[in-house]
């Protein structure tokens, strides 16, 4: 019954979708009013009935109705309620509807959030926005149907796959949609603009906006699905270069660059196609990533059921949304045409060279991953790894940690790069002294973590220069960047030292039997079989202690869910500022009770997602960021100026 | 004039992208083969389950066989086993099962309940065969040759379908 309802929404949904697409930017073409009018309850409507929909999946799931294929095939009757309600984002059906709520959700923000423009552009985004929502609900209604029913309905489920069942789990995947779909915001902003013929600084400091949210909600995403790989995967890694992980990623880089480039446009007549390119290329790769993921072109821990329908499906939609929005930016970029010049001596300069920075570091990441394919296309197998993907990135990013603080340093319109070089000479010497001191501190770095823990040292004394000489009373947007360049100096001290300075240790040992490892002596206490919830677990017991103090008992698990005839390993880890301690089974040797235990110690890796997290708060701040009309007064003067060449 | 080429870039790029995943979409082998196939099956030797002896890979040679990974525990297994049932009293072919992972009393109810097809039953409680077949849950279903070949593989459940269209026809080729 439910179900059936849930399928009606859904059709609902879909009509109400093609609508919204079609009606307002009819309504645009032929100037009427009333059509135009419909955009922003159109996508109330749109919302309201997807997020319903989406609660019925819910509710299904936790009513346990076997007769839907979808819930009998991720839940059983032993899994434990909280999972049950995130089993329905768990698997392909219910994520990608979870998907098309999240866009809706979106789009009525963006239709309450919209008053500063006007009616003509609010209706072609919220239209533009409503073609994405309804190729990804035809999507839903034709290529995953999370309400499918299976007649006659079995007694129990399959169950969740146990590496799901996991708080990480429950919010990595909304906040990383969230994300995604955000970027479908400034997307549908550069189309409409694109169709328009025509963007202005308003609109692109709207747009801004919710780029910037966006941006913070998939850095959010990526930092959980690191440290949920981190903690549950067993292996103690925080960054594989899996190709999902890079399909996160991807975006990520563009709408990085994307934000930066903004920052110049929205306060410039200048880079108006650039900011366009960027958009389109940002949500283009949210896409391709959903493709990739969806379609089984590649293997990977977060790869779904394959089926190559899906894959066409998505294509398709890729090949409309992004050939089309490149087509419309072939016709019409000439139009857009940036008008102001830009010195080479200035802020604006350096952001463009940010921006084409995290570009090639897009396209170089996106090549290693499509390099398998390419080769599987001639019949041959190849993967790309970590050697790849972490030289390059490591090469990429030199410039990037170099030139951030000049960027910052620099004035907009018109400054003088030596000034600057001068006013940043001393914080090269002071990060070369800590970096020095580091060197000794922890013993010798190699060149990769000496050249990561300099970066840190530059950003941060240089940042921290910028904070303290700032003038007059620092608004939101300085904040915002700070915080956020800061980010980058904590996330860069804090990877260079988990990658380069970490300890691993696979160790055989007996029940009593102490073994020491960096300094701390960790003491096995034997395995006993315990049995929780929905799974049975060999519990170990390892008391880790330095010079005879106790500092923490540690139970790393090897689970076993019945169910899904799955082993798991469960690692105990004891965080620290400074350091983790990460426990984690082996194997079981003999008979006497000897395991393979793994021990890790992992200096500063809490630092890495800290930083992260530091570079979402500068987004979050940077959003309250308000311009007084005097400094927008005074910047149209300080424009108008240099067109009419008065300086 | 020259600038319209400078816009057009980044759709060329696209289109190209584009063709290259649509290629591999449709070249890209979702269906990873076995790499036992065309490879003798590997050796192993397990106990039965209700005829208490011990037989080895050599034991089923002289005829072609079907190996059908079971357990108690899966629903799957639950739902393919009409046709295993079917399959098996066709007479076409011999149906070995391997109950894998389970416990001996779990498995006899569950085949007392929903009746026994098969021709004798292999236990493999520890996993070492399936390891060795490269089973990564059930069911799964090895076609083998009188020689002791694996000629097929199908992943998951068997459905009217790929038996009719891909395990009959190869088990009349190797029949003859």
């Amino acid at each position: 019954m439910i179900a059936s309802i849930g399928q009606f929404l859904l059709i609902l949904s879909l009509v109400t979708a093609v609508v919204l697409m079609l009606v307002p930017m009819t309504g645009y073409f032929q100037n009427n009013e009333r059509m135009m009018r419909t955009a922003r309850p159109l996508s109330y409507l749109l919302f309201t009935l997807t997020l319903t929909t989406f609660l019925l999946l819910v509710s299904l799931f936790v009513l346990q109705d076997f007769s839907v294929t979808y819930v009998w095939q991720h839940s059983s009757l032993a899994l434990p309620l909280r999972y049950r309600i995130t089993a329905t984002w768990g698997a392909h059906e219910g994520s990608v509807l979870m998907w098309v709520t999240v866009q809706a959700l979106w789009i009525a923000a963006v239709a309450r959030y919209s008053r500063s423009l006007s009616l003509s552009q609010v209706s072609r985004v919220l239209s533009v926005l409503g073609v994405i929502a309804t190729g990804f609900l035809a999507f839903v209604l034709f290529a995953s149907n999370p309400f499918e029913i299976t007649n006659p309905a079995p007694l129990d489920g399959r169950d969740l796959n146990p590496l799901l069942q996991d708080f990480g789990m429950i919010i990595h995947p909304p906040m990383l949609y969230f994300g995604y779909v955000g970027l479908s915001v400034a997307f549908s902003l550069a189309v409409a603009a694109l169709i328009g013929g025509q963007i202005d600084e308003k609109w692109i400091r709207w747009s801004r906006r919710w780029t910037n949210l966006a941006w913070a909600f998939l850095t959010v995403g990526i930092i959980l699905g690191s440290w949920w790989a981190y903690y549950e995967l067993g292996w103690g890694g925080w960054w594989f270069w899996d190709p999902v992980e890079n399909a996160s990623f991807l975006p990520w880089l563009a709408a990085t660059a994307l934000i930066h480039v903004q920052a110049v446009s929205e306060r410039k007549n200048a880079f108006r196609g650039w900011t366009v390119l960027l958009a389109i290329i940002a949500f283009s790769l949210c896409v391709l990533g959903t493709f990739l993921v969806r379609s089984g072109s590649i293997t990977s821990v977060h790869s779904f059921a394959a089926d190559p329908f899906r894959g066409i499906f998505i294509l398709v939609l890729l090949a409309i949304y992004a050939g089309g929005a490149l087509t419309l930016y072939a016709l019409r970029v000439n139009q857009l045409r940036s008008r102001d010049n830009i010195n080479l001596e200035s802020r604006e300069t350096m952001l463009l060279a940010n921006s084409l920075i995290f570009i090639t570091s897009t396209f170089t990441i996106l090549l290693g991953t499509l390099f398998p394919m390419i080769f599987d296309a001639m019949g041959k197998k190849i993967s790309v790894g970590e050697p790849y993907f972490g030289l390059m990135f490591f090469l990429l990013m030199i410039p990037m940690a170099v030139l951030m603080p000049l960027g910052a340093q620099l004035k907009w319109h018109k400054d003088q790069m030596s000034t600057a070089i001068k006013a940043l000479t001393p914080h090269f010497f002071i990060a070369a002294a800590l970096t020095t001191a580091a060197y000794f501190f922890f013993d010798t770095l190699n060149l990769r973590a000496t050249a990561g823990v300099f970066g840190g040292f530059w950003i941060a004394s240089t940042s921290v220069a910028q904070i303290i000489k700032f003038p007059g009373k620092p608004n939101a947007g300085f904040v915002g960047m700070s915080v956020a360049h800061l980010g980058v100096a904590v996330f860069l001290f804090g990877m260079s030292m988990t990658e380069h300075k970490d300890i691993e240790k696979d160790i055989l040992m007996q029940p009593g039997q102490t073994s020491t490892v960096g300094g701390y002596d960790f003491t096995f206490n034997g395995v006993t079989q315990v049995s929780i919830e929905n799974y049975q677990a060999q519990q170990g017991s390892i008391q880790v202690s330095k010079n005879g103090h106790d500092i923490v008992e540690l139970n790393p698990q090897k689970r076993f869910y019945p169910k899904q005839q799955q082993p798991m390993t469960e690692a105990d880890i004891h965080p620290g500022l400074t350091k983790d301690i990460y426990v984690s089974l082996g194997e079981q040797i003999n008979q006497e009770g000897d395991w393979a235990v793994r021990i890790y110690l992992k200096p500063f890796i809490r630092w890495m997602w800290f930083g992260g997290l530091m570079m979402m708060a500068g987004a979050v701040i940077a959003l309250f960021n308000r311009r007084n009309k005097r400094q927008e007064r005074q910047q149209v003067d300080h424009v108008m100026k240099e067109r009419l060449g008065i300086s | 004039m020259k600038k319209i080429w400078v816009a057009l870039i980044p759709l060329a790029v696209f289109i190209i992208l584009v063709a290259l995943l649509f290629v591999n979409l449709s070249t890209h082998n979702e269906v990873l083969p076995s790499p036992l196939i065309g490879k003798p099956i590997p050796a192993f030797e397990h106990q039965t389950l209700y005829s208490n002896q011990t037989i080895t890979h050599e034991d089923f040679k002289g005829e072609p066989w079907l190996l059908n990974v079971f357990g108690s525990w899966c629903p799957s297994c639950q739902y393919e086993h009409p046709l295993v049932t079917a399959l098996a009293n066709s007479g076409r072919i011999k149906v070995i099962g391997l109950n894998w992972k389970d416990e001996a009393s779990d498995a006899d109810q569950w085949l007392k309940r929903w009746g026994n097809p098969y021709h004798e039953i292999l236990v493999d409680y520890e996993g070492d065969t399936a390891i060795n077949l490269g089973v990564y849950g059930a069911p799964e279903t090895f076609l083998i040759d009188a020689t002791g070949t694996i000629v097929y593989k199908i992943s998951g459940v068997l459905t009217q379908k790929n038996i009719s269209q891909e395990l009959l026809p190869l088990i009349d080729k190797i029949s003859l």
